[in-house]
Parts: structure tokens; C-alpha cells; sequence
């Protein structure tokens, strides 16, 4: 898609016999890959040490940075993160084996949440698989149902065109991961060196251009509404149509709600942001959504998380879908209107059909909601998320990268962050992935360079993937990790208490967890603790004033705290639990 | 309610596995699946029976056009299809019933394919009903092994229009437009 203008450093490679593995490197060379994610192992040492070659060598244009995890399960999520903050694709090189299994909850984040990933594993050579060779595993097998799509090469002389296509399927329509299986023989094996400028595959042609009749049955829906919502989801920010968003909901006067996927693709302190919707979305979206005539969803699956009980979903509303991915249209919810196509092709056909609404009754209906039903939660000497949250956003002005991982916290930053810029809510949406933000922050860093990147953890999910801390140590990146210490695992213990009666489990409370301070010490990271609220500002100003290296924040937060609003698994927003 | 689905994949391996692999994640069931090469080398045509709601299928057929190595979904349901199913079906004889079973066999237009001193082996072909049918005929006799190879089925050209002499349809023609042309002078 993207075409460099300079010249392409590869053409003096062109038509030579080079092996598989030069291939490869001259590959990615090829699909302007800046840096790579990955773990050595011995079936891909070969591919390291030709890459640091090249990096290490003056005279080339083309020089890829290699990030060494700790762990696969962290390269993975570093490579996730580097592809939701850029918008280009992340890729991850891993070795056979374990090495390859490993990567299997990175790669099942990115397919739920659509994040293009290219992912290399090694394989045993190719006479060799399936007869339990050592460090064998079938990964085409098993990311089968986690992927877009994925491969293994069983000829050298496929390789460049699998390695196009994989490139090729991973970043256009519905974006997601590709795995590429190499096995060890391919790799050494010797063949012409030539990159295909395009590839024919049949089967796959994704819809960008919305249907220009589906588009007039839109507008004519939304020129009669008077109580329009619009629902704002991640493929508006896969697509970048956040200007053309802006355009549409200014031009139609109607409010927007955003997905947790979508936060920042609408400005949070905007008169007609209406936050997050959902679960743990705020009132006034909710009730909105319950309340308008005519829903516009652009971009989100309509998940259960956002819908609650499907049958309930903006009972009133005619509802239009814009999505490029037609099994996402009518999966759980019914449609009036589904349109299948790029969003920023819609939203550039619908916005000279519809007309400048007059919501003025509505938007002050909402307005009323505003005052009446606002997020807020009580302050005190003890520490609470939402108020660190609020002074971070503060400091930063919002100009930050917020690295979730998951858990009550992740849903306080959605509430309370205000989000003002797209790809500054970096989270794992749809699986949910605890341990997903300090790896994801190492690729986030890798991308951001203008903007302070901050990881926000729990007790919890920090220690799931706690070995990157060495990662971020190695490199120096500049990622500010903040540690929301309860003692407790929260967001289940919530489920307990509301759903479960109160069972309080021994497992619920963290009793071996450790003192965070001393492993930051170990890792020779800066840190400090803090343990009460008049503390926590001038705390975030120091952290904030380092920039040019890591540095490790202990809050010790308020213990037997929940998220609210809530709403339970399947319910409507008449179950809306406020307080 | 029964679904037939024609899909046209890469002849490619492991677009089987892709596709079963759906059917199972959603955890419907195949009732029946074959496979085999079209006129082109390249392509494979699988024919799918399988059971769901409307909703059900509209997802499935979704989902399959996702994957990269499909070409094209049919559900051939809701248009006239020609489907057709073979056995082999190898039943228990004697002396004295072994001209029963041909009868049966010639009945059902199936074809004695292999004879052996206790058993016949008869391939017959039909929509499933029919091979099911004849099954049913022959169980009393003892079915020592049977073989089904599930549905194949294309999409009927016929469209249902009864063939009428060229004279017929001239006339029938004049008869439809004479009304309009009427009204059209008033």
C-alpha cells in the first residue's frame, strides 16, 4: 500500500541466489519493517544474526531494530502494542516449539481486538514434521482458529510470495494477525532472489466501497431521526476516519459514544461526547443509546460487553452498521440498514447526503443526563484509581499513551482519562488479556516518540508477564509503569461480591504478592511507592519528569472498591446498577 | 431446517481442516461433506449438508467467505439445485433370496457391482431419501457393509418455464401487450 519513493535498496539482490534466510531479511526489507519482536532459539539464530548484520553495516538504507524479549508470550504483546500505537504492522520472529507455542495469547488478543500482526515461527525441517522431532509443534494447527490466516512453506520457492501475502492479508480489510511457519531446510536452502510487486489471491478481496444505495437508505434514515447516536468503534481508527467522523457527527448534530477499542477517535471533552457505552460505559451513553431513534454503530462488532441483553439494544432505534466485515454486520444485533465497506469510504459518501439536523431538544436532554447522572467517586486520605487517573490526565493534558492492562483500573482510565487523540488508549479489548500492558508498552515505545508512554497495571496482571521489566531495562525505554496495589485481584472479586454472594475465596487476596519496589531495584529501575492521595500528584510530576528512562510506581490503593456504573452479563440498562 | 452448501476453495491442503474447523468452533454439526477437483486443477468443490436456522447459516456462510483460501459460498437451498448421493451397499444372500435383492436392485435402478457366494454388493445413486429407501429395503436382508459418499449437487439452470413453440410465444406476446396499448390510445 504504502510506496516508498526512495530508492529500493534490495534491487542490487534482485535475480541473485541468495539462501532462505537472506530472502527473509531482504523480504522484510521489502514491506518497510523498522523493527522486529522476538525471542532467540536455535532454529532462528541464523535469522538474528543475519538481521544484526545488516543493522551493524553502515553502507544499507534498510535497518531493522531488533527488540529481545524475555518471554514469547511478551514479544507477541510488545509486537501488538507497536501495531496499535503506529498502524503498521507488528512482526514477531519466534523459533520452533515451545518458542512457537508460546505465542498463543498474543496472537488470539490481536485477532479479537483486529490488530495486524506478521509472525514468523520456525518449524523442524520439512521431512521431519509430524514425527515428534525435538522442539516440534504443528503452530499452523493451532493458530488455525486464532489467525487470519496463516502458512507454512514447503518450497523456497514460495517464500517471498507467502511472506507478500501475509503482509497483504494481515493489514488490509479487517486487520489481523498472519502466521508464517518456516521450516529450518527452507531456510537454508538457496534460491533467485525476486519480490513480487503484487499478489493474486482469488479468495480474499476485501470490500472497501460502501454500496452507494445502502449509503441513501442510510441518510434517509438519519435525515428523519431526531434522536441520532452514534457508536464509535475500532475500525474507525483501522480505517483513520477520524476527521471524516468529526465531520459527520458535527454535520448531524448527534452525539457519539465510543467502544473501549475506539477511545480518542472522538475528542472526550467535546459537548457531544458521550464516553464509553457498555458495561461499564457511562449512564448517559447507555440511556441515549436505550432512547434514540436511530442508531449509527461505524466500526465495532456490537459486542456483549457494549450491547448487554441483545433483545433490550436500543429497543426504539432504526439501526444502521457500517463495517468492512460482513460476518460482523447482523451477528448479534439485528440491522435496518448494514453497509459493508471501509469506513472512511462511508463516512465520506454519507456526509454530503444527510442534512444538518436539529437535535437541539435531544442534546439538551443529554445534557440533563450529564449533570444529573455524572461519573464520580468519593476522595479520601487512602488512594483511589480514579483519582490518580484524573490527576494523570491532568499532567499530561491528555497528550499520553495510556497502556491498560486488565482490570478495574482499565475501566476507571476508560471513565475518567477523557481521551482526546486516537491510538492513546492502548488495551486488550476483546480477549481481555491480563498481563497484556508492559510488554504492549515496549512496542508502544517503540513507535511513540513524542509522547510519554505510560503503562497501568495491577497487582495481579504486572506479574504475568513481570519478566519484560529486564526488556525495558535493557533497551532504557522510556515507559512510566504504574502499579495499582489493592492487594486483591479486582475485577473478580467484583464478580464475587455481586454476582456470587460474597464468597470471598482465599485466592482473591493476594497474599504472596510481592514488594514491587525491590523487584524495580533488581531490574535497576527507578521507583517509588506512594501511599497516600496527597502524595500521589507531586509523585506523577517527578515520575513524569524523567523522560528518558523507566521508571516504577506503587500506588497502595483503597481495598473493597467497585466499577460503577454496571451493568450484569446480559442485562439492559434497566438493570443499571448506578452506585 | 437442511442447508446445502456448494463452496468452490483452493486446492490447497489444509483448506479442509479450515473448514471443519469452523463448523466445529461454532459446534454444528456436517451431516454430510464431499470433496473432489473441478474442471480446474486448481479448484475444489465441496458440498456441505448440514443443519441450522436461517440466522445459523447466514453466519456460517459469512464466516467461510472469510477464510482466504475459499472462493465462493453457495447455499443452494433456496434455488433449485440437482443433488445426488451413491452407495455401495454389500447385503447378506442366499441361494434363496438373492433374486429378491436384484429385484429390489432393479427396482431402485441400483447396479449388482460385485457377487460373492453369501453377499451382493449394489452401487446405487439418488437423493439421499431415495438411497435411504432403499436401505430400508434391504436391511431385513442383513446390510453386511455400506458406504455413502454424501451429497453432491449443482445449481439447476432450469428455471422452471415450460418449453412453448416460438408460435406460442408470439402469440402469448401480442396477448400481454394488447391490454397496455389500449389504454395507452384512451
Amino acid at each position: 500500500m504504502e510506496k516508498s519513493t526512495k530508492v529500493n535498496p534490495n534491487k542490487e539482490f534482485y535475480g541473485k541466489n541468495l539462501t532462505g534466510i537472506e530472502i527473509f531479511i531482504r523480504s522484510l526489507i521489502e514491506e518497510n519493517v523498522e523493527v522486529v519482536f522476538g525471542c532467540p532459539g536455535n532454529a532462528v539464530l541464523g535469522i538474528f544474526d543475519a538481521l544484526i548484520d545488516i543493522a551493524g553495516s553502515d553502507s544499507s538504507e534498510a535497518k531493522i531494530k531488533i527488540v529481545f524479549a524475555r518471554h514469547e508470550s511478551g514479544a507477541v504483546l510488545s509486537a501488538s502494542g507497536y501495531a496499535r500505537a503506529s498502524g503498521k504492522p507488528g512482526v514477531v520472529i519466534a523459533s520452533s516449539g515451545p518458542s512457537a507455542s508460546n505465542l498463543v495469547t498474543g496472537i488470539a488478543d490481536a485477532n479479537m481486538d483486529s490488530v495486524p500482526l506478521v509472525i514468523f515461527t520456525a518449524q523442524v525441517p520439512t521431512k521431519l514434521i509430524g514425527n515428534e522431532t525435538f522442539q516440534e509443534v504443528d503452530i499452523v494447527g493451532i493458530t488455525r482458529p486464532i489467525t487470519k490466516h496463516n502458512f507454512l512453506v514447503t518450497k523456497i520457492s514460495e517464500l517471498t510470495t507467502t511472506i507478500k501475502s501475509a503482509f497483504y492479508i494481515a493489514k488490509t480489510g479487517r486487520p489481523g494477525p498472519v502466521l508464517v511457519d518456516l521450516p529450518r531446510d527452507i531456510l537454508s536452502e538457496k534460491f533467485t532472489f525476486e519480490y513480487p510487486e503484487k499478489v493474486n489471491l482469488r479468495g480474499y478481496n476485501p470490500v472497501y466501497s460502501a454500496h452507494s444505495g445502502q449509503i441513501k437508505r442510510a441518510a434517509e434514515i438519519i435525515n428523519n431521526s431526531s434522536k441520532p447516536v452514534i457508536i464509535a468503534g475500532g475500525g474507525v481508527i483501522a480505517s483513520n476516519a477520524f476527521a471524516e467522523l468529526r465531520e459527520f457527527a458535527r454535520k448531524i448534530n448527534s452525539p457519539v459514544t465510543t467502544t473501549l477499542m475506539a477511545q480518542g477517535v472522538y475528542p472526550e471533552d467535546d459537548p457531544l461526547s458521550l464516553g464509553m457505552l457498555g458495561m461499564h460505559g457511562t449512564w448517559y451513553a447507555n440511556f441515549a443509546v436505550n432512547e434514540s431513534d436511530c442508531v449509527i454503530a461505524i466500526g465495532s462488532r456490537l459486542d456483549d460487553r457494549v450491547t448487554g441483553d441483545v433483545n433490550k439494544f436500543a429497543p426504539n432505534a432504526k439501526k444502521i452498521h457500517i463495517d468492512i466485515d460482513p460476518a460482523s454486520i447482523s451477528k448479534n444485533i439485528k440491522v435496518d440498514v448494514p453497509i459493508v465497506g471501509d469506513v472512511k469510504d462511508a463516512l465520506k459518501k454519507l456526509i454530503p447526503l444527510v442534512k444538518n439536523l436539529n437535535t437541539e431538544e435531544w442534546l439538551k436532554q443529554i445534557k440533563k443526563w450529564k449533570e444529573e447522572h455524572p461519573l464520580k467517586y468519593e476522595n479520601g486520605r487512602e488512594i483511589r484509581v480514579q483519582y490518580v487517573i484524573e490527576k494523570l490526565r491532568e499532567l499530561t493534558g491528555g497528550n499520553a499513551v495510556i497502556v491498560t492492562d486488565v482490570g478495574q483500573f482499565q475501566m476507571w482510565t476508560a471513565q475518567f482519562f477523557k481521551f482526546l487523540y486516537p491510538r492513546t488508549h492502548i488495551t486488550s479489548g476483546g480477549l481481555g488479556t491480563m498481563g497484556f500492558s508492559l510488554p504492549a508498552s515496549i512496542g508502544v515505545a517503540m513507535a511513540v516518540k513524542d509522547r510519554p508512554v505510560i503503562s497501568l497495571n495491577g497487582n495481579r496482571g504486572f506479574q504475568m508477564n513481570i519478566q519484560e521489566l529486564a526488556t525495558i531495562s535493557a533497551y532504557n525505554l522510556p515507559v512510566k509503569i504504574l502499579i495499582f496495589n489493592d492487594g486483591h485481584i479486582d475485577i473478580t472479586r467484583q464478580w464475587q461480591e455481586l454476582r456470587w454472594r460474597k464468597f470471598f475465596n482465599e485466592i482473591l487476596i493476594d497474599k504472596s504478592c510481592p514488594d514491587f519496589i525491590k523487584i524495580a531495584d533488581a531490574y535497576g529501575i527507578q521507583s517509588f511507592r506512594v501511599e497516600l492521595t496527597s502524595d500521589v500528584e507531586s509523585t506523577l510530576k517527578k515520575a513524569l519528569a524523567l523522560r528518558d528512562k523507566p521508571v516504577l510506581i506503587e500506588f497502595k490503593t483503597i481495598y473493597e472498591e467497585n466499577v460503577f456504573p454496571h451493568i450484569p452479563i446480559g442485562g439492559s440498562v434497566k438493570d443499571m446498577i448506578e452506585h | 431446517m437442511k442447508h446445502t452448501i456448494s463452496i468452490l476453495v483452493e486446492n490447497k491442503f489444509g483448506v479442509l481442516t479450515r473448514i471443519a474447523g469452523l463448523f466445529s468452533a461454532k459446534g454444528y454439526n456436517i451431516e454430510s461433506i464431499s470433496v473432489g477437483p473441478t474442471e480446474d486443477p486448481s479448484i475444489s468443490r465441496m458440498t456441505i449438508v448440514t443443519n441450522g436456522d436461517d440466522d445459523q447459516i447466514e453466519q456460517i456462510i459469512k464466516q467461510l467467505n472469510k477464510l482466504i483460501d475459499i472462493l465462493k459460498v453457495v447455499d443452494l437451498t433456496n434455488e433449485p439445485f440437482v443433488e445426488r448421493e451413491l452407495a455401495l451397499i454389500k447385503v447378506k444372500v442366499n441361494p434363496y433370496t438373492r433374486s429378491d435383492v436384484i429385484e429390489i436392485s432393479d427396482i431402485f435402478r441400483a447396479k449388482v457391482v460385485d457377487i460373492g457366494p453369501t453377499t451382493l454388493t449394489v452401487e446405487v445413486t439418488g437423493k439421499s431419501d431415495k438411497i435411504t429407501a432403499m436401505i430400508n429395503m434391504l436391511a431385513p436382508y442383513g446390510i453386511v457393509e455400506l458406504a455413502r459418499t454424501g451429497v453432491v449437487a449443482l445449481k439447476r439452470e432450469f428455471k422452471g418455464e415450460v418449453y412453448e413453440s416460438k408460435e406460442i410465444k408470439m402469440i402469448k406476446k401480442k396477448a400481454r401487450q394488447k391490454p397496455e396499448n389500449e389504454t395507452n390510445k384512451d
